[in-house]
């Protein structure tokens, strides 16, 4: 109230000739300006993002043509590139993430949203965004000093020695037990997106109207069928695209994957053996890499990085916009 | 009732809800266990010496003064970069533009800006100011940092001012305001304290970024207030630090990784206060 009689008694005092009403003028003319150009270099960063990466990847497609993204080889004394490895490892880390983070994510959403005592409900959503804010490098040294020693000494030989007599899974599981490698690094991936994924899931999960939950409970619903029949098609939207957001995260987290992925460009058949990731790749060559083809390897390979990441996070900015829209046509 | 049924189902739901009890007890442990070791492995090391000695060479000690200058400064501009055009460009979007076309396609873009991979936005930057500079240097360094606070800022901007009523505005347009001073008296001072969290949080976003860094500011075993030369900076030199083979070296690493979580943290509840406050009032 104050601050609007403040203004008042300006605008009274400076309208008084035409003088100011066109100073007022320009005035409101160079903050549209300024607002309007601000906005949209914001666009134009987007695209001199992807038209450098295009631009700085030119001599390594020019190279090496399609099978850049094909070929296994990584070898800069002969100059042979191509990206499989990492593209493999990207892809397989961001699975396991996702294969656990996934049903823990939801469970804890669950948790927080249907079983937790009220008291407990807001430190522990609290603490879950709290962590989402942890930078992912806290991630990687805790998996390399903590993580890892402990997955070498107790978890891998015992999954090694019980999948030993299984036909597939015995490749799949084949040891030696390194502690680093492409699983570790997947497990890492599953602790960091479980924030991310549990905190738009809870949000979500809170928008279901309380009187569809009640109906479903008064005719005798099960918590767990409550969760599956209302809330969970009621948000399925909104869940997917946190867990897309989540898939985004993983696709391109680089810190907590660079010290626990073992930086080895090979596909091995075993998940536990050492690999590497695009970012993780990038990161650990990118300073040292020497010659115009080997850096313009790594720029191609963050090019693909982000055209995948670029379509996984637009789904995922789609879906919740389309639940936005829906949660406001109904309001 | 059919007892067979019944008992299956309620058999069903303890076995799910026992397992998201589960689920919700090994996630805690989980994110619990890494501030416990966080804690346990880095507080020893906290000492006067971290703060007034530079990184040291293997086998002898220091501290991370060269570290912590370096991250403060090129946060600080990073901010100093990105706030200005985020609130610009957000203020255009809920004010000038709101539900113009060209807000709804630098919404969409910028959400997307949001969460892309960090490090691209290092490549991105190495591409544009290290390769055209010819070197490393720390001002590239808070270019990265600064890209990567914009998107916040654009975003919180938008959010809380679209949060301030129209009849504010339309109270003081009616008083005679033009558009300008509607925004900046108005506007802005209903939205301050949402827009001020913003701005924390994009700081505590940068503080702990690694990835843009690696390539732009690189890192420096010697300390430089030459902002146009590489810098040391804390995420980088923990990086480094973590992955060599030297205890004492390590050491260092832990305890710049507790001074980042312990400053990322601070600048959150901060953020978070400030915006309770604020939705009380």
């Amino acid at each position: 109230m104050n601050s609007t009689a403040q203004v008042a008694t300006s605008i009274a005092q400076s309208e008084i000739s035409p003088s100011a009403l066109r100073r007022h003028g320009i005035w409101d003319a160079l903050l549209r300006n300024a607002t309007r150009t601000a906005a949209i270099t914001v666009l134009l960063l987007l695209g001199g993002v992807i038209l450098s990466l295009i631009h700085g990847s030119i001599p390594a497609f020019k190279a090496f043509g399609f099978s850049f993204l094909t070929t296994e080889t990584w070898n800069p004394v002969t100059e042979k590139f191509g990206a499989l490895a990492p593209i493999y490892g990207t892809l397989v880390t961001s699975f396991i993430a996702m294969l656990i983070g996934i049903p823990v994510s939801l469970g804890v959403a669950i948790f927080i949203t249907e079983l937790c005592p009220l008291w407990l409900r807001r430190p522990i959503s609290t603490a879950i965004e709290l962590l989402a804010g942890i930078p992912s490098i806290i991630y990687g040294i805790w998996g390399l000093f903590v993580l890892s020693p402990f997955l070498q000494a107790h978890v891998q030989p015992l999954i090694i020695a019980t999948f030993s007599g299984v036909p597939v899974l015995s490749s799949l599981f084949a040891g030696p037990p390194y502690g680093i490698g492409i699983f570790t690094a997947g497990i890492i991936l599953s602790i960091m997106v479980l924030p991310y994924i549990t905190s738009v899931t809870r949000d979500v999960f809170e928008t279901v109207p309380a009187v569809l939950k009640e109906s479903a409970y008064g005719l005798g619903c099960t918590t767990w069928e409550v969760v599956s029949k209302v809330v969970l098609p009621y948000t399925r939207a909104g869940v997917i695209g946190g867990i897309m957001l989540g898939l985004g995260r993983a696709l391109g987290e680089t810190m907590a994957v660079t010290f626990v992925i073992g930086n080895a460009h090979k596909i091995a058949a075993s998940i536990l053996a050492p690999g590497t990731t695009i970012s993780a790749n990038i990161a650990n060559e990118f300073t040292e890499a020497e010659g115009e083809l080997y850096t313009s390897s790594l720029v191609a390979q963050g090019l693909i990085l982000f055209g995948i990441t670029f379509i996984v996070l637009a789904a995922a900015r789609l879906m919740l916009l389309r639940l936005e829209m829906r949660s406001g046509s109904k309001v | 009732m059919n007892a067979a049924i019944y008992n299956r189902r309620r058999a069903v739901n303890s076995v799910i809800m026992l397992l998201a009890w589960f689920a919700a007890a090994s996630g805690i442990f989980v994110l619990a266990l890494i501030l416990g070791t966080l804690l346990y492995k880095g507080v020893g090391g906290v000492s006067w010496a971290v703060f007034s000695q530079n990184t040291p060479p293997p086998g002898s000690a220091g501290g991370l003064l060269n570290a912590i200058y370096g991250s403060v400064m090129m946060t600080l501009i990073g901010t100093a970069l990105g706030t200005p055009i985020g609130i610009l460009a957000g203020t255009y979007m809920a004010e000038y533009g709101r539900g113009s076309k060209l807000s709804m396609v630098v919404r969409f873009i910028n959400d997307i800006l949001l969460s892309a991979p960090s490090i691209v936005i290092g490549l991105f930057v190495y591409e544009m100011l290290v390769v055209t500079m010819g070197h490393f240097s720390a001002w590239a360094g808070g270019v990265a940092l600064g890209l990567l606070v914009l998107p916040v800022v654009v975003r919180t901007t938008e959010d809380m001012l679209l949060l301030v009523p129209d009849s504010m505005r339309e109270a003081s347009s009616a008083l005679g305001s033009p558009r300008w001073v509607v925004i900046m008296q108005v506007a802005y001072r209903a939205a301050r304290a949402g827009m001020l969290t913003g701005v924390l949080l994009a700081i505590a976003r940068i503080t702990g970024e690694t990835a843009p860094l690696l390539f732009t500011a690189l890192n420096n075993q010697f300390m430089s207030t030459n902002m146009n030369a590489p810098m040391a900076n804390l995420p980088v030199v923990i990086f480094q630090f973590a992955l060599s083979p030297y205890a004492d070296w390590q050491k260092l690493a832990w305890t710049g990784a507790l001074l980042i979580t312990v400053t990322v943290l601070i600048l959150n509840v901060g953020a978070r206060a400030l915006s309770t406050r604020t939705s009380k009032s």
